[in-house]
């Protein structure tokens, strides 16, 4: 079957939903977690480009909710129920999450992409949902595409090439 | 301070600040490689994160990325990025090896260490400048090289500036060689991201409250 869809893009500190036969996908992740709620019955799909672990890091009010993990995948949770998916149904891969720069400080801002992988594995455990990829950490950023109709994330690196998950 | 009270006059502060330390950067990097150097009239602007990637030439672009902290009176984030295929020429000119290529497997560590050394050269030869023309210190850490897609390495300058607001200031300064086409995407850049606490001090500093 010829895939006819089109390519929803989500930038930096950005969420979307896709139905089949489109896809959706996030460039140039680096220390930031592309997260990703899928069903594999509906072929409904949900993607968030999250940037910081939490928003009580935030400074000031009315926030990108999307920006976060803690406020994004609640969020992203209730838009797929009214989607008609219910959360127990739901499924996550996650890819991201690397360290971009070595550094000799450990200054706890320089390990962004560890902590954000931290955050979103504590959510999604909170709202109990099974993650059933990941492909976090190192150092190498990530273009990430998932495709609701074979349920695969494809993810694209400059080093290390292009593997689905 | 941040996202409002920003005038035009506060711009062209900024803009005078990209210019003297692009100028004295790409001097020095023309000395380096004995080779003429184009800098563009800097840009300071308000952008979307989104729109801070296009501006480095979109997020998937592979480049060699020189990243520092600064500290001192003021704080915020450098970068130095190159397009991979400008780092190249620049590389293979200083340590005289033609095949050298950043985009293969195990490149060379003295090229890795040439690049480092170009982006620490360059790097203090702007922050020196911005600092004697504000009278501020300015103590740059050791810069960090990383050859890769765009988004990934900027997004990590943008850490700091996400806990306040969704838009960034950024002094940008393109360069270019010469003798190359003036391709609009292929340029190297210097972004320089202040914190936003930074800001009014270097406004005062300049005698712009």
């Amino acid at each position: 079957m010829i895939n006819q869809g089109q390519v929803v893009k989500v930038g930096i500190a950005d969420m979307n939903i896709v139905k089949a036969p489109n896809t959706i996908r996030t460039s140039g992740l680096g220390s930031c977690v592309g997260v990703v709620l899928y069903d594999e019955k509906s072929k409904i799909a949900g993607l968030i480009h999250v940037m910081l672990p939490d928003s009580n890091l935030g400074r000031i009010e009315n926030m990108n909710i999307a920006k976060f993990a803690d406020t994004s995948i609640p969020v992203m949770i209730d838009q797929l129920k009214l989607e008609g998916i219910q959360p127990y149904k739901l499924r996550a891969k996650i890819a991201g999450g690397a360290q971009m720069f070595q550094f000799s400080s450990n200054k706890d801002s320089m390990r962004i992409g560890p902590r954000n992988v931290e955050a979103v594995k504590a959510y999604l455990k909170k709202y109990s949902i099974p993650i059933i990829a990941e492909d976090i950490g190192g150092n190498s950023g990530r273009t990430i595409e998932f495709d609701p109709i074979t349920s695969l994330l494809n993810i694209r690196t400059v080093k290390q090439g292009v593997r689905d998950i | 301070m941040y996202d409002k009270n920003i005038t035009s006059m506060h711009l062209d502060v900024l803009k005078e600040i990209g210019n003297i330390g692009a100028a004295h950067a790409a001097t020095s990097l023309s000395t380096l490689l004995n080779k003429k150097i184009d800098m563009k009239v800097p840009k300071v602007e308000m952008v979307s994160f989104d729109d801070m990637m296009d501006l480095a030439g979109g997020p998937e672009s592979v480049v060699a990325g020189i990243f520092l902290r600064i500290a001192g009176d003021v704080s915020g984030s450098m970068f130095f990025v190159l397009p991979v295929e400008q780092a190249n020429r620049f590389i293979r000119r200083l340590i005289q090896d033609e095949n050298f290529d950043f985009q293969t497997e195990g490149f060379s560590e003295i090229g890795a260490s040439a690049m480092q050394e170009l982006g620490n050269i360059l790097s203090g030869s702007y922050l020196s400048a911005l600092s004697d023309f504000t009278n501020l210190k300015i103590y740059p850490t050791v810069p960090s090289l990383c050859i890769d897609m765009v988004g990934a390495i900027i997004s990590f300058g943008l850490v700091e500036v996400s806990h306040y607001s969704d838009y960034v200031i950024v002094i940008d300064t393109a360069i270019n060689e010469e003798e190359v086409i003036n391709e609009e995407s292929v340029k190297g850049h210097f972004f320089l991201l202040p914190d936003p606490d930074s800001f009014k001090v270097i406004f005062q500093a300049l005698g712009v409250s």
